[in-house]
């Protein structure tokens, strides 16, 4: 509460002292610099990617859950399409890679709405600024996407928009700022493509949330099956797909460092994957779809990170490492009882922390300031997510159940989201599970 | 040895079966079927409301001892009323059920139920 009001007084104020001073470099522009028409066509590509990893998530997630809550579950990825796509051209791109504003958060009046942005060739990467805008704000859009999946199956839908706008303004794009764009731990953690940024601080975030809210209705006794582990499988295809694009993208080139991340991409999710079937049939003697679509989810968040700096090697042990570790940790969970639903902090978090700190092991080039150093970098910059995350997440989650009311009340959970919250059902007539 | 059939609304499956356990009733089937009542249900397509001609509803369908009947029809009852009762909450028929036969054992009649 009282860290909202803060936010709130500061964040006005310093829009304020800001605002004068970057108008002016704005609006003086002189010969713009030329366009490279291979990165551009890349990075548009990569745009497009990127986006179709949203309804892939939606899949993934919506085929998890039962059926009363898949409509509502899919929901909750399209109201980010909704919510985060707006707020990013209002206000997110000015916060994150706007002037530094004491290594916390960016804002410069030019880019607020994308004005200043709409004639600019950035000079570093010849790419006109809207593609680079545009590419960024997929990533603040999939991100509270992926938290949604901490408490599937029984928060209020009003409560959810509300807080992943809040999320989206006080905490993504802050810690974008302080990794990618200026802010104080710019140029030390290697967080090549969101490792921290986005599933860190989803993962962490999303386990807060569970923990505040409580397990659902019923949990652990009642069997919760998935309604529909095609859909979930055609799901973790389509984040696989539109993966190429978070990593290979995030080069913002269309050269070497692209298809290094490209073929790390490639490597550590088939790993990932790999491993988690090995695990499943050593330990079940069966190999399961969900392991398999698990396994790939590890092996790209773990690489994550990494892409633009291991080598294909390194991928395959990265992706590998990822599984090994998810896997017991969910198993864990099991132990522990507590109700991340669909295991965003099990996977997302786990994996994100696995590819930040595992990456100073297996870079292509060595920093001269040694692995030590970097692992330190790197240390430093996972603690940062999750404190960042986890006490803001913290706040908000607070805030908004007591204006709006977050968890949803027994009678509408046991109903089903569809029914209660969209009056919609998803399927025609399939049974009930 | 009766069935009982009963039609509820899609929306109460959890609180019926949970009211079911209750009271000891375990072995229960369920199927999503729809039709026609006396209800109409405005569902929302694209901003209208359009009213579905067909009604989805929950069948459940119990077969018992003729000491359960009654429990069961009572815990039915208490768990799949809205607001105390309203249109559309369903209907519960019972039948003479004239045998039961467990497959597995062959077992016959009350024992196999």
């Amino acid at each position: 509460m009282k860290s909202w009001i803060r936010v709130g007084v500061v964040v006005p104020a310093v829009l304020l002292c800001m605002s004068a001073s970057c108008w002016a470099q704005v609006s003086g522009a002189g010969e713009p610099p030329p366009i490279d028409a291979g990165t551009t066509a890349w990075m548009l590509t990569s745009v497009a990617l990127v986006l179709l990893m949203v309804p892939g998530l939606a899949m993934f997630y919506g085929g998890l859950v039962r059926t009363k809550n898949v409509v509502g579950t899919m929901m909750h990825s399209y109201a980010a399409m909704a919510i985060i796509g707006v707020i990013w051209v209002v206000c997110g791109y000015a916060m994150s890679f706007g002037a530094d504003v004491a290594g916390i958060v960016g804002w410069d009046w030019g880019k607020f709405l994308l004005r200043g942005v709409d004639g600019q060739v950035m000079p570093d990467y010849h790419v006109p600024e809207l593609v680079f805008a545009m590419f960024q704000g997929k990533f603040a859009i999939i991100t509270p996407a992926l938290i949604a999946g901490a408490f599937a199956e029984r928060v209020r839908f009003r409560g959810y928009c509300v807080f992943i706008a809040l999320w989206s303004l006080l905490v993504y794009n802050p810690l974008a700022h302080i990794v990618w764009g200026g802010g104080y731990l710019t140029g030390e953690a290697i967080d090549f493509a969101g490792g921290t940024v986005v599933h860190i601080s989803a993962g962490v975030s999303g386990l807060v949330a569970a923990l505040y809210l409580g397990a659902r209705r019923g949990y652990p006794r009642t069997a919760m099956h998935p309604n529909n582990l095609v859909m979930t499988l055609t799901g973790a295809g389509l984040l696989w797909v539109g993966w190429f694009g978070f990593n290979a993208g995030s080069a913002v080139s269309s050269g070497l460092q692209t298809a290094q991340a490209l073929t790390a991409t490639q490597a550590a999710a088939a790993s990932g994957a790999l491993m988690w079937m090995i695990l499943e049939g050593l330990v079940h003697r069966k190999a399961t779809s969900l392991g398999v679509a698990s396994g790939i989810v590890a092996g790209l968040v773990a690489i994550t990170p990494a892409a633009g700096s291991v080598t294909p090697a390194g991928a395959v042990i990265l992706g590998a490492a990822a599984s090994l570790i998810c896997y017991p940790g969910l198993m864990l969970k099991a132990r522990l009882g507590y109700d991340d639903s669909l295991d965003v902090f099990g996977i997302h978090g786990v994996a994100g922390i696995v590819g930040a700190v595992g990456l100073a092991f297996l870079l292509r080039d060595v920093p001269e300031h040694g692995v030590a150093t970097q692992l330190w970098y790197q240390v430093k910059g996972v603690v940062v997510s999750v404190a960042v995350a986890a006490t803001l997440t913290f706040a908000l989650v607070v805030l908004v159940d007591w204006l709006l009311g977050l968890r949803l009340d027994d009678e509408a959970e046991m109903a089903g989201m569809d029914h209660s919250l969209h009056g919609e059902h998803g399927y025609g007539l399939l049974n009930p599970t | 040895m009766k069935l009982i059939i009963a039609i509820i609304q899609p929306d109460k499956v959890d609180q019926v079966r949970e009211a079911l356990y209750a009271a000891e009733i375990y072995r229960v089937t369920i199927s999503r079927v729809t039709g026609h009542g006396q209800q109409v249900d405005p569902e929302l397509y694209r901003g209208q409301e359009i009213a579905g001609n067909l009604i989805p509803k929950v069948r459940l369908e119990i077969a018992v001892n003729d000491n359960f009947v009654q429990p069961t029809i009572d815990a039915i009852l208490n768990s799949a009323r809205h607001n105390g009762g309203e249109v559309g909450d369903g209907k519960i028929f019972v039948l003479p059920l004239e045998e039961c036969i467990r497959i597995r054992t062959g077992e016959q009649g009350g024992q196999a139920i």
